[in-house]
């Protein structure tokens, strides 16, 4: 077991040695993905692996790859998709140019769903999908939109209950354990690293999607990040979150409005 | 700028079930008195449909204020909180309760040793973790962890479980744990 003022020495030193900042994350989670990792890589203690840690910066990337939390899935929770099928991308559709941005996009699977609702609502054309993660390697995986095949069945019954009517084996071509999908699709993608709890405000979006990444946050930096989002908000445009994130007890909170019962609100101020 | 500490004095119960629990639950919850220095919180598999209706069941029948857990959810004593599905449920130091969608652990989340390893850590002597009928090991790992940070473990008879093999896997490898009887649950919940 490693006690509480460990975890605080390990953050520090990513901190002061790389520039990574987990201050303001949530210390359970922090905790358990800190420990796990100790099991995982045979660490027979916390010293061992505070030394790695701060001894070799190639350990580096396998550390911040591991601490955060990178499971996703296609179609993710359908009736949230179902709701910016209907709800959202209609509005979107009025602007001449769309701009997304989806702020800890992981592995990508959720940018190509996205993808895949503005193709076939005939908007993708004139959509830039800005998807960011502070982990490089998550990019990668995400830049290069190859997915393995066990997943496709599971996806395809998502897309499905998200209200998609094409057959879904259609946006991507099968390559053993593997698929890539459709090249249109990640043609209007642009995959950069950007660190919520450091980096600012890059650009003016109508719709910021940010899934199950709050929830590793504290309040204080939930908090801060609302901001950031709102500064980069135009009006009328929406803010989307994961199944039980809210911006409810924030300060934004009263500028926006909830579209439908799905965890997506609207800028009206 | 100087923290506020606060004095987390709240004694816990996390009762984890998976196959055949819920009937159990819906027995026993009607039968339970909540003071408000005792909260409960519940996890259970299953499925992830939307709309669930199981918060709204469980305080239907029991009269209780059930709610399912939204991320940093605060714990109140007297309130009784239920995992939703599809995402773990860990226990912060300020008294909230934090969600995560890590990989799944025993083929689920939300798993029910990362609750009970998650809120020995915070809990210690003052968490009491009941496991009831359930067909896979999901539990007894965070059984064994809340019982070395000195908090009390008990689990359902597994004669009377549906599906007796999660009890059965507690018994096994934590020879002493105290076994109950759904009959005998009310006060021994009451008791805590």
């Amino acid at each position: 077991m490693i006690d509480d003022a460990n975890i605080e020495l390990l953050v520090n030193d990513v901190l002061e040695l790389y520039g990574y900042d987990f201050t303001d994350y949530s210390r359970a989670s922090l905790k358990r993905r800190i420990s796990r990792l100790c099991t995982l890589d045979h660490f027979p203690s916390f010293a061992e692996l505070r030394h790695r840690v701060r001894h070799d910066p190639s350990y580096l990337k396998r550390f911040v790859e591991e601490v955060t939390v990178n499971v996703t899935e296609m179609f993710r929770d359908p009736v949230f998709y179902q709701a910016l099928r209907n709800d959202v991308l209609p509005r979107l559709g009025t602007h001449p140019h769309i701009r997304i941005w989806h702020a800890g996009c992981s592995t990508g699977e959720e940018v190509y769903s996205l993808a895949i609702l503005l193709k076939e609502a005939n908007l993708l054309s004139k959509s830039i999908l800005y998807a960011t993660d502070l982990n490089p390697n998550a990019l990668e995986k995400a830049r290069a939109g190859i997915f393995p095949m066990s997943s496709m069945k599971q996806y395809s019954e998502n897309y499905i209950a998200a209200g998609g009517r094409e057959d879904f084996s259609s946006y991507y071509s099968a390559n053993y354990d593997g698929v890539k999908f459709d090249e249109q699709l990640a043609k209007r993608m642009v995959f950069s690293a950007h660190n919520l709890v450091s980096d600012s405000s890059f650009n003016e979006f109508h719709l910021i999607i940010c899934r199950n990444v709050l929830i590793y946050f504290d309040k204080k930096l939930q908090d801060r990040v609302f901001d950031l989002f709102d500064r980069s908000l135009g009006m009328l445009s929406y803010l989307a979150l994961g199944s039980k994130e809210t911006i409810k007890f924030s300060q934004i909170n009263s500028r926006y409005r909830q579209v439908g019962k799905e965890k997506i609100w609207k800028k009206l101020k | 700028m100087e923290e506020v500490e606060i004095v987390n004095t709240l004694s816990l119960l996390v009762i984890g079930g998976s196959a055949g629990s819920l009937a159990v639950l819906l027995d026993v919850l009607p039968l339970v008195q909540l003071p408000p220095s005792k909260a409960i919180v519940i996890v259970v598999h299953r499925k992830n449909t939307p709309d669930s209706l199981l918060s709204e069941l469980l305080a239907s029948r029991s009269g209780l204020p059930v709610k399912e857990i939204g991320d940093k959810e605060p714990l109140r004593g007297g309130e009784v909180y239920l995992a939703p599905p599809d995402y773990h449920v860990l226990f912060e130091t300020d008294q909230t309760l934090s969600l995560d969608v890590s990989e799944k652990i025993n083929y689920s989340r939300p798993s029910i040793d990362v609750a009970f390893t998650s809120a020995a850590d915070v809990y210690r002597e003052r968490l009491s973790c009941l496991l009831l009928s359930g067909a896979n090991a999901d539990g007894v790992d965070g059984l064994r962890y809340v019982r070395s940070l000195g908090g009390m473990i008990a689990v359902q008879r597994p004669e009377t479980a549906e599906a007796p093999y999660m009890p059965q896997q507690a018994v096994h490898h934590l020879p002493g744990i105290r076994e109950i009887s759904p009959i005998d649950m009310p006060a021994f919940i009451n008791s805590l």
